[in-house]
């Protein structure tokens, strides 16, 4: 042995180097393919999903998601990680498939890497090659000492995961510490040889375990060099065909997952994205019931789940004990798949999901308030699934009956609390509810150009009527001509949707957007968020709807809400307030400044904010329908979001959402804070702060007292 | 199985404002919304049911004007593979023993093995169970909450005074009055209700059962309905008038000096 040459030359076992390795790389790819194509075939078998608009949007979110990782920051330890992780893989790339084909042409160097650009690009693998092998260090002692609670598999979800992650962990370190000890030892017997050879980068692994052989012989280097790319070959090949099988799988698919990812915030699919509205009566079935009901995106979701426990670790259903993790909803998908399309043997027509992965109580534990969404780094999507669930369920006749008397009367009477329609309209002639005579109804007989969309529980519940007078009295302060749908107004459908009743849903949406367009308005604005949402993305051919934030926020910038100093009320000077984000203002409108902006423009009120706040907003219990429903849970949600707002410090929680007050208002009471903490809607707060227009201040300033007192008895 | 529900139409009181009528005796009916009596529905779930394990045929019918189409329509989307309604004219104002004889009449047209009804009718009286049975001949079980079918015969589990149970024998054909709670029944959406919107349901009249003038409707009706109030209030009975919250403090109150909280 002269000197020391690519692994191409070395002849063992009578095979030469170059016929061995390209067996190897052969065979590996083919086995890559072969398992590809098979976990295609599921997808291939899924619902259609038309996800191929609007590429430049697409690619702008792989720049922010993919390559910019945008979402990892939000867990600070383990995001750097990936971070590192990540960019090391992007960058070992070339050098990957530089080594590998190496094996077979001694003399191979990477196209726009020949020239001065590519000692360079060494040296920073070398680095790269070093950061991820440390990476994967931290990453062990992580899972092994300090063992982050989020990585727990609870028994009834499984075994841990931690032994097949440590293994993949420990496959990747390998691959690091092999293409490194090739480097190395081809270095050092270039060295041995004195001939001219490029440095390897100070301190890099490369350069430590080439300082380590230095002196060794040149038979061992040889061998050692030779070892060192089999290794290399070996558990390349070995990763790139069981990455399918596992979380890994995410290193190939997350690039399509985030490019295919849902564009449209707030909306929930249709049925069946091939069949309009007016044709859904020919579809033979509704929902998700199999998997191969799921539609493609949603399974290839499913591959590309990296198992982080992000979303369940901020799964409000999942913290109170519910019987939900997002996590383990895409994890049991996901082997339910694999074990149903397997790799080897034939594929067989799976079971319904309902009974054998999934339990109903998990799927109706869900209140869609989107947190799981949020977090997900690979915008795996949730809501959609879920609600597939449940139409399902729903086509099933499967309805736990806690929902079926709401439903029902969502169908007949339009509200879920059976109550006559010719009453939703009484709460606005209480002689309270204005002191200018009463909230008219808009016809499209009236002057009124702005509809207050009420929806039902602001319309029938004595509690949350509340907001609607605040709401009357601050639109007329205001000099608006408003007005209401009354008696033609329905449900706005909002959860009807979203808990699967598809059809019953479209008829009210139907009721209702008709009765809008009678009304010959120009605009409408809501104080119920649900409704927002719902009017906003679930309706069609409407004057656009804002939420009552918004329009308060531009009228104190315009000029036109001027509020009294807090300091004017003796009980408010002790008072420090925290306001609570809606999910459906929130996280799926991204209306987060609104709201704080107009407490902010109170004078002299004292606000802090939750440490789980914005984005992170943590789910009061849910709205409409999940009011109705009776989950197996450990505690409230509402008492944990109230128990935050002790802890930051505050006593009077501000939401804008009656069905955010509705439960915080209870779980006041049950976590024992009645009288220490109190809730209020930013109407209310709003109502009793401003300056009113009216030449009777005295007047005026009576209205207010008698408001304050009533929120305040009411509130808490 | 041949399994027939009777079912009945009435006003839902968890989505009305019961009131009275300005005679005094009806209810105001003008905004009601009606649907199927809830122990019924509990029938028909339990019929279908027996029909998943044993299979069969489930037949709904119902006495009533052609309003009544609504809920069998709903029974149909549920599941039951009939809907029948009795109407005639004549049979109006019929009392309870007058519906059992029409339901006679429908039954000895057909053959059926089990005739399951409700406990009761929201608004009835807990009687056309008992008196179809002794009109036709067969036994009859009441407040019935479990069903398992053997050979030839059922046994039935009946609630009895203090929550407890008991399980009959009871040979085929036989008559069951179904208690609510001994199922849950499934959910009928808006989809199964259009897919049954264009089938036909028959209706049959006094002729094609062979009712005869006199033995239904308000002529042959025995009992009749005189006076319809809500109960006055008695001495020892107190209406809260305060807020909820003071409401629900007196009532925390009153329940702790009766020694109802320990």
């Amino acid at each position: 042995m002269l000197g020391i040459y690519s692994p191409h030359n070395v002849v063992d076992w009578l095979v030469p180097g170059r016929n061995l390795f390209l067996t190897l790389h052969i065979l590996g790819i083919a086995c890559f393919f072969y398992i590809v194509s098979m976990r295609i075939v599921p997808l291939l078998r899924a619902q259609r999903d038309p996800r191929f608009d609007r590429p430049l949007e697409r690619l702008g979110r792989v720049l922010k998601f993919w390559l910019g990782q945008w979402k990892h920051p939000r867990y600070r330890l383990a995001g750097t990680l990936h971070i590192l992780i990540f960019a090391g893989f992007i960058l070992l790339a070339a050098r990957a498939f530089t080594v590998l084909i190496l094996g077979v042409n001694e003399n191979f160097v990477m196209p726009g890497l020949s020239g001065r650009i590519g000692p360079i690009y060494e040296r920073l693998t070398d680095y790269a090659a070093t950061v991820v092998f440390l990476c994967m260090v931290v990453a062990v002692v992580r899972r092994l000492v300090f063992k982050p609670a989020r990585y727990a598999v609870p028994a009834k979800y499984g075994k841990a995961h931690t032994a097949d992650a440590i293994f993949l962990l420990g496959l990747i370190a390998l691959l690091m510490v092999a293409d490194s000890l090739f480097s190395a030892t081809r270095f050092a017997g270039h060295v041995h040889n004195g001939e001219i050879a490029e440095t390897l980068a100070i301190y890099s692994l490369p350069w430590m375990l080439a300082t380590l052989v230095g002196s060794t012989s040149l038979a061992m280097l040889w061998f050692l060099n030779v070892t060192a790319y089999l290794v290399h070959e070996v558990a390349f090949y070995f990763l790139l065909c069981y990455r399918p099988f596992g979380i890994q799988f995410h290193v190939e698919t997350s690039l399509f997952s985030i490019y295919f990812s849902k564009l449209n915030r707030g909306t929930i699919k249709p049925v069946r994205w091939d069949v309009p509205d007016e044709h859904l009566d020919q579809v033979k079935s509704f929902g998700v019931k199999t998997c191969e009901d799921f539609t493609w995106k949603h399974i290839l979701d499913f591959y590309s789940c990296a198992d982080c426990g992000r979303c369940a670790d901020n799964c409000p259903a999942n913290s109170v004990g519910r019987p939900l993790a997002p996590r383990f909803l895409t994890i049991k998908a996901r082997d339910w798949v694999f074990q149903h399309y397997p790799v080897f043997g034939k594929a067989n027509n799976s079971k319904p999901l309902i009974g054998n992965i999934y339990s109903e109580d998990e799927i109706w534990s869900c209140t869609t308030c989107g947190a799981c969404e949020e977090e997900c780094p690979l915008l795996v999507e949730y809501i959609d699934k879920i609600v597939d669930l449940r139409r399902g369920m729903i086509d099933d006749g499967n309805v736990p009956q806690s929902l079926q008397k709401p439903l029902k009367a969502l169908e007949s009477r339009g509200n879920p609390y059976g109550k006559m329609e010719k009453k939703r309209g009484d709460w606005a002639k209480s002689p309270e509810a204005l002191k200018h005579g009463t909230i008219p109804v808009c016809d499209g007989k009236n002057q009124a150009d702005t509809l207050y969309f009420v929806d039902s529980i602001t319309s029938y519940d004595d509690r949350m009527q509340s907001i609607g007078r605040a709401t009357a009295r601050i639109l007329s302060n205001l000099g608006m001509k408003f007005g209401i749908l009354g008696a033609a107004e329905k449900d706005s459908g909002h959860e009807v949707r979203r808990f699967g009743e598809e059809l019953l849903f479209q008829a009210l949406r139907d009721q209702n957007t008709d009765a809008i367009k009678a009304s010959g308005v120009q605009r409408i604005v809501t104080t119920d968020p649900h409704a927002y949402n719902a009017l906003k993305h679930d309706y069609k051919d409407i004057p656009p709807v804002e939420h009552i934030s918004q329009l308060l926020v531009r009228e104190a910038r315009a000029g036109n809400l001027h509020f009294n100093s807090v300091e004017q009320w003796l009980e408010d000077r002790s008072r420090v307030y925290t306001y609570h984000d809606p999910c459906y203002l929130g996280r799926h409108n991204q209306v987060y400044d609104d709201p704080r902006d107009v407490l902010d423009s109170i004078p002299g009120l004292h606000r802090v904010e939750m440490q789980r706040s914005r984005d992170r907003s943590f789910c009061c219990g849910g709205g409409g329908l999940a009011l109705f429903y009776e989950p197996k849970e450990e505690q409230r949600m509402g008492v944990v979001r109230v128990r935050m707002a002790a802890e930051a410090g505050a006593n009077v929680i501000v939401t804008a959402c009656p069905f955010c007050m509705v439960n915080i208002e209870d779980a006041i009471k049950v976590a024992g804070l009645d009288g220490k903490m109190s809730v209020m809607d930013l109407t209310e707060l709003v109502d009793q702060h401003m300056v009113r227009g009216s030449s009777d201040k005295a007047a005026q300033k009576l209205a207010e007292k008698t408001q304050e007192l009533e929120t305040v008895t009411s509130g808490g | 199985m041949e399994i027939m529900v009777c079912a009945r139409r009435v006003p839902d009181t968890s989505e009305n404002e019961i009131e009275l009528s300005a005679a005094g005796n009806d209810i105001e009916r003008d905004e009601l919304v009606y649907s199927v009596n809830e122990a019924d529905n509990y029938a028909v779930e339990e019929a279908l049911q027996i029909r998943g394990r044993i299979g069969g045929n489930v037949t709904v019918v119902t006495v009533d004007n052609e309003e009544g189409e609504e809920i069998l329509r709903r029974q149909l989307a549920m599941g039951a593979n009939q809907a029948v309604l009795l109407s005639d004219e004549s049979f109006e104002g019929s009392d309870g023993k007058g519906i059992a004889t029409i339901l006679k009449a429908f039954v000895d047209k057909g053959h059926y093995d089990l005739i399951l009804t409700g406990v009761q009718a929201d608004d009835g009286a807990a009687q056309v169970g008992g008196m179809l049975a002794a009109m036709l001949d067969y036994p009859f079980a009441s407040l019935v909450n479990s069903i398992t079918v053997e050979d030839g015969k059922l046994k039935v589990s009946r609630e009895i005074e203090g929550g407890n149970r008991e399980i009959n024998e009871i040979d085929l054909p036989c008559v069951l009055s179904i208690q609510t709670g001994i199922n849950e029944p499934r959910y009928v959406g808006m989809r199964g209700i259009r897919q049954v919107a264009s089938v036909t349901i028959p209706t049959l009249g006094a002729s094609d059962l062979g009712v005869s003038q006199g033995s239904a409707g308000k002529s042959a009706a025995k009992v009749k309905r005189v006076d319809y109030f809500v109960p006055g209030l008695s001495k020892c009975a107190e209406i809260l008038k305060g807020s909820r919250e003071d409401n629900a403090q007196k009532i925390l109150e009153l329940v702790e000096a009766k020694g109802g909280l320990n």
